[in-house]
């Protein structure tokens, strides 16, 4: 699972739009699954699977009746039953779309998405607007997935927590550009490396953070005043890496 | 790229299973949606019963009256409805709630998506006929035709006008710019062209020049013309412009409105709304 991670406004739905084949690009070249997703045709479509960021239709219809009627499309759907299970939506199954909670919403969005078993998944922000518990559940059925599927997924944030728990690989996008690519831990690691040591007429960042004391220790020959030493968290570099380029 | 296909690769659906099964879904969504069944069969039944019950008096000539006169051409004007207003509106709704936006996530061919709508507008459209005959021949005794051939002109009147009707409201769908506009600009041509083709001021004959000229550049004219030749005694004539049926011109002009509607649908048609682009 890769995790595109960036602030509101960085490009990261104009970037998957176009990995979609719904938006045009600009200029450059975009291979998806060994197409150009802007030529692409549905043979191509039928291997992609794309939860939307916010819907509103099929109001009238059940999960059911939703979900077996996009199974259609497919040449090879997965069976509409098992999918509503998956997304843990069976007691809903005859419950009309409109009257669903806006989490409930997102898992039949994300049943739609793989009904057809796509190689490839795209999930655009699915977790925008939920409450903290509801968001812990989304990444459950998520990972489920991932466990799964055998389909990689695409996946689209603005919570740094998120592309943490769940994805193998984040890459940060901000202002159109891809500004660090790696795994959460490299991440992490990036972050741990630095650490910033403040006492009470400096403050400096180091990669050597007990040198550093040592050193402070002998010039004042004993306790450093207001010693502290942090180590900058994952948000930090997150946070860093976008004010550095904006 | 090689076309090769793997051995015991199951094909994608054709399109026009796939529109079969969209019409199911439509047709489905349509008559869940209470109000919105209740008022699209409403409108022209309602009007019908109103302008029947104010306009009273037989035509000279014959013993047609007012009412019976107008049941025809009503009946064209609910084909309008049901084609050209309700699709028009339905499309720029889809647009608008992101049903076009999840159909173009999925491998289906867009013919899929039209077949759909028009099968469901036409189930609906006959429906909404047989509303408005029931409440001719209960409420103002129209008598319907026992001869085959009537019935012939009707089931092509019928078919080219919806046809046509229901080829522009997908191409005007995009005249809305969201789905709260669409009712609002999809029923506007509507009425003005179901004034100035002699539907709601009746007869067509009585109508001033110049908007008679204009009501005949349009479908609805002659479908309500081709349905007053099926319901009505050709002693009415001398009420019509011309005193003939012109069944000729009805067909061409409704032919031509389904090629130019099918031209402008598909030069026209967006996916996308404008807002979003």
């Amino acid at each position: 699972m890769v995790a595109l991670l960036g602030p509101n406004g960085a490009g990261k739905t104009t970037t998957i739009e176009i990995l979609e084949g719904h938006r045009r690009r600009d200029a450059g070249e975009v291979s998806v699954l060994g197409h150009d997703p802007g030529r692409a045709d549905l043979d191509w479509r039928a291997r992609i699977g794309i939860v939307t960021q916010d819907g509103g239709d099929l109001g009238e219809l059940t999960v059911r009746e939703a979900v077996t009627h996009f199974a259609r499309y497919f040449p090879r759907p997965r069976d509409p039953e098992q999918v509503v299970e998956l997304v843990g939506l069976t007691e809903k199954a005859t419950a009309r779309v409109r009257t669903l909670s806006g989490g409930q919403r997102r898992r039949l969005d994300v049943a739609l998405g793989i009904v057809g078993r796509p190689h490839l998944l795209f999930l655009d922000e699915p977790t925008t607007g939920f409450d903290p518990q509801a968001r812990r559940r989304f990444w459950t059925l998520i990972r489920q997935l991932a466990g799964t599927g055998g389909s990689t997924i695409l996946l689209s944030t603005h919570y740094l927590q998120e592309a943490e728990a769940l994805a193998d690989r984040v890459a940060v996008i901000v202002g159109g550009r891809i500004v660090a690519d790696a795994t959460p831990e490299a991440l992490v690691g990036q972050a741990a490396a630095r650490a910033v040591v403040r006492w009470a007429d400096g403050r400096q960042e180091t990669d050597d953070p007990a040198a550093l004391v040592a050193a402070l220790t002998s010039r004042y020959g004993g306790t450093v005043p207001e010693l502290t030493v942090s180590r900058p968290s994952l948000e930090d570099v997150y946070l860093d890496l976008i004010a550095e380029v904006s | 790229m090689t076309a090769t296909v793997q051995r015991g690769t199951p094909r994608r659906p054709s399109a026009l299973r796939l529109g079969a099964h969209r019409a199911t879904i439509e047709i489905k969504s349509f008559f869940r949606e209470r109000d919105a069944v209740v008022f699209t069969f409403a409108m022209p039944a309602v009007i019908l019963a109103l302008l029947g019950t104010i306009f009273d008096g037989v035509y000279p000539g014959s013993d047609v009256t007012s009412a019976q006169y107008l049941a025809p051409s009503m009946i064209a004007a609910g084909v309008a409805s049901t084609t050209f207003v309700n699709l028009g509106t339905g499309i720029a709704v889809d647009r608008d709630d992101g049903t076009l936006r999840r159909l173009r996530g999925v491998p289906m061919p867009p013919s899929a998506y039209f077949i759909g709508k028009i099968l469901m507008a036409l189930v609906v459209t006959v429906g909404e006929t047989v509303v408005l005959l029931g409440i001719a021949v209960a409420a103002f005794d129209l008598s319907l035709p026992t001869d085959p051939g009537r019935w012939l002109t009707f089931g092509w009147v019928f078919l080219l006008g919806a046809t046509a009707c229901a080829l522009t409201g997908i191409a005007a769908s995009g005249l809305a710019n969201s789905a709260r506009s669409a009712g609002a600009v999809m029923n506007l041509p509507y009425l003005v062209l179901a004034f100035i083709s002699g539907v709601f001021y009746t007869p067509v004959g009585q109508l001033p020049e110049p908007l008679r000229t204009v009501g005949s550049l349009f479908p609805l004219k002659w479908m309500a013309q081709g349905f007053r030749s099926v319901f009505l005694p050709d002693s009415i004539l001398t009420q019509e412009v011309v005193p003939s049926w012109e069944h000729g011109r009805i067909a061409l002009v409704l032919a031509a409105w389904c090629v130019g509607g099918m031209v402008l649908c598909l030069t026209t048609f967006r996916w996308r709304s404008r807002r979003s682009r």
